[in-house]
């Protein structure tokens, strides 16, 4: 579904990406995890256009998806859930979710969005309850929950979530896995960016470490999570 | 949110007294020169008035601000084109009756005002856009010198004439209670301000498009990633912005004599209000026009009418130096978190 080739992106002058090769196959969890800098978030934000690629390929469906705008990326069927969540704060947790589903208007698929915007309710109970709030009251867990109805209101394809565990209590944290794991039965492939390595590994089918910007080891989930260096490194046995 | 509780006191005792302060000033002055209650309540009623146009631009400021980041100094000019064109297709030979001519050109001078706000940020703002704020607001001037030499090419350097919307339909177009003295276009002036903020409301609050060009303000990282097109945003602020100032100039016209420059102390004017307001509330530079066109009538009314434009300078200079985040809305805009 999604196939990376040789990707290497800048900031700056600053190398984020290293020629980065990876693939999704339909209906997997891909989880990509490394410490603070290692390109994670780079990575997310070059597959949904929001920083320019310098060299290499992104291919979803077929369809070469570099030096497209985000607003096209987001067409084409991929969603981001931004890191640190980047709800609209000021706006109503009801109007965050819509404007998830605002490329979807105007295609006469409103029957799907009400369908879609119950099924977050569904699997958020607390969303339904504050429903008119303001997203900026809301606690961080329920931000966090948000910007995943949010993402997911697009109805994409592929769903990249960057760290969404990020300042949650690790309750909170769990529930987001779960229902990550749910919205994969709906359908949604998902590609997943975490620090919080062992939890990522639990959820994820495959895996890539990624190691100041380059591919260092890639592999089935359970394997990686049984591999000597991985552990040290990442999951601090 | 970081603003330090056990200050607001202290600010809203210095406010009063100011506010104190300054009334009790222009009293004084005021029973100098002899002027009784009614005079106070005319000054006021002028006042809101002038004010209800400052709100109209300074809601121009905001929604291109809020959007873009930008400060558009042109907003002004397009105060003056909406009036402009108005009166022009006003007097053009057309086969119709009075009041259907003065709608067409009411609609002639919003549209083709709006048409030249999203020429504005196409030819000029867009191909800039990843230039610094700074760059692009430099920009703005450029086209605020432009459209203003262009007026006065098309329309000369004396003052035209748009009749009062009413003198057609009321034979008296002055309303009076006890000394005090209303004029028609007045209740024009004040219903087109409020019937825009309904439809404004409306807009950004009920409306797919109205939230998405919010989203953008609020979070435009956030808004890219839902597929919202920050561009065409931008140029939605922009036609949005020329219409706002477009209707203020159109229904200002028959007060004022309309005349190429007159964008430039409005200009000023409606970027003080919005500044008081805050740049970012629409109910702040509402309330920071309403108050600017008060203040600067009552302080004209005790004085001397040649101070009136002292005001908003004296105004502006103080807001810039005690506190440059607007004293209304006083917010900044929401840090983006990269």
């Amino acid at each position: 579904m999604l196939k990376i080739e040789n990707l290497c992106t800048f900031y700056g002058r600053i190398q984020a990406l290293r020629g980065v090769s990876l693939t999704i196959a339909e209906g997997e969890i891909v989880a990509v995890i490394g410490s603070n800098g290692a390109g994670k978030s780079t990575l997310l934000n070059t597959i949904s256009g929001m920083i320019p690629s310098r060299s290499g390929r992104i291919e979803f469906d077929g369809t070469p998806v570099a030096g497209l705008r985000p607003d096209q990326i987001v067409r084409l069927g991929i969603s981001q859930v931004p890191e640190r969540r980047q709800i609209f704060s000021t706006m109503s947790v009801m109007d965050n979710l819509i404007l998830g589903a605002y490329h979807r208007y105007g295609r006469g698929e409103k029957g799907a969005i009400d369908r879609d915007l119950e099924f977050v309710f569904e699997i958020f109970p607390r969303l339904r309850e504050r429903i008119k709030q303001s997203a900026g009251t809301l606690s961080g867990g329920e931000q966090q929950m948000l910007a995943l109805g949010r993402g997911w209101m697009a109805k994409p394809k592929l769903l990249l979530m960057d760290e969404p565990s990020l300042g949650l209590a690790p309750l909170m944290a769990r529930e987001i896995f779960r229902v990550s794991g749910q919205l994969r039965e709906h359908g949604t492939t998902i590609l997943l960016v975490e620090q919080n390595a062992r939890a990522a590994l639990e959820l994820a089918d495959r895996a890539y470490v990624l190691e100041s910007g380059r591919v260092a080891c890639e592999g089935k989930a359970r394997e990686l999570a049984s591999d000597e260096r991985v552990q040290k490194a990442y999951l601090g046995k | 949110m970081h603003r330090k509780p056990q200050r607001q006191p202290v600010r809203l005792i210095i406010a009063a007294l100011v506010v104190f302060g300054l009334a009790a000033l222009s009293l004084l002055l005021g029973s100098q020169k002899g002027l009784q209650p009614q005079h106070y309540i005319q000054l006021t009623i002028d006042g809101v008035r002038a004010g209800s146009i400052y709100a109209l631009m300074a809601l121009g400021f905001v929604v291109v601000y809020s959007v873009t980041g930008i400060i558009n100094f042109a907003q002004g000019e397009f105060v003056m084109l909406g009036a402009m064109i108005c009166l022009t297709v006003n007097d053009l030979d057309l086969p119709l009756p009075p009041a259907l001519k003065l709608i067409a050109a009411i609609l002639a001078g919003v549209l083709l005002t709006t048409l030249i706000g999203a020429g504005m940020e196409r030819l000029t703002i867009h191909p800039a856009r990843r230039s610094p704020p700074v760059t692009l607001i430099i920009i703005t001037i450029g086209v605020t010198i432009t459209l203003r030499a262009a007026a006065l090419l098309v329309w000369g350097a004396d003052p035209h004439v748009l009749p009062a919307f009413t003198t057609l339909a009321l034979e008296d177009k002055i309303f009076r209670f006890g000394g005090v003295i209303i004029q028609a276009q007045s209740l024009w002036i004040w219903g087109a301000l409020i019937a825009i903020l309904i439809l404004l409301y409306f807009f950004l609050e009920r409306t797919l498009l109205g939230k998405a060009l919010r989203a953008c303000a609020v979070n435009r990282r956030a808004a890219q990633l839902v597929g919202i097109n920050p561009d065409r945003m931008a140029l939605l602020s922009f036609a949005l912005a020329a219409a706002l100032g477009a209707i203020g100039g159109i229904v200002l016209g028959p007060v004022t004599r309309p005349i190429y420059d007159m964008g430039v102390m409005l200009g000023l004017r409606g970027f003080v209000s919005a500044i008081i307001g805050g740049l970012l509330s629409v109910p702040g530079v509402v309330v920071g026009g309403l108050l600017l066109g008060v203040v600067e009538n009552i302080a004209a009314g005790v004085t001397d009418p040649a101070y009136k434009s002292v005001v908003s300078f004296i105004i502006l200079i103080a807001i810039l130096l005690f506190r440059p985040q607007g004293i209304i809305g006083g917010g900044e805009k929401p840090a983006e978190e990269a």
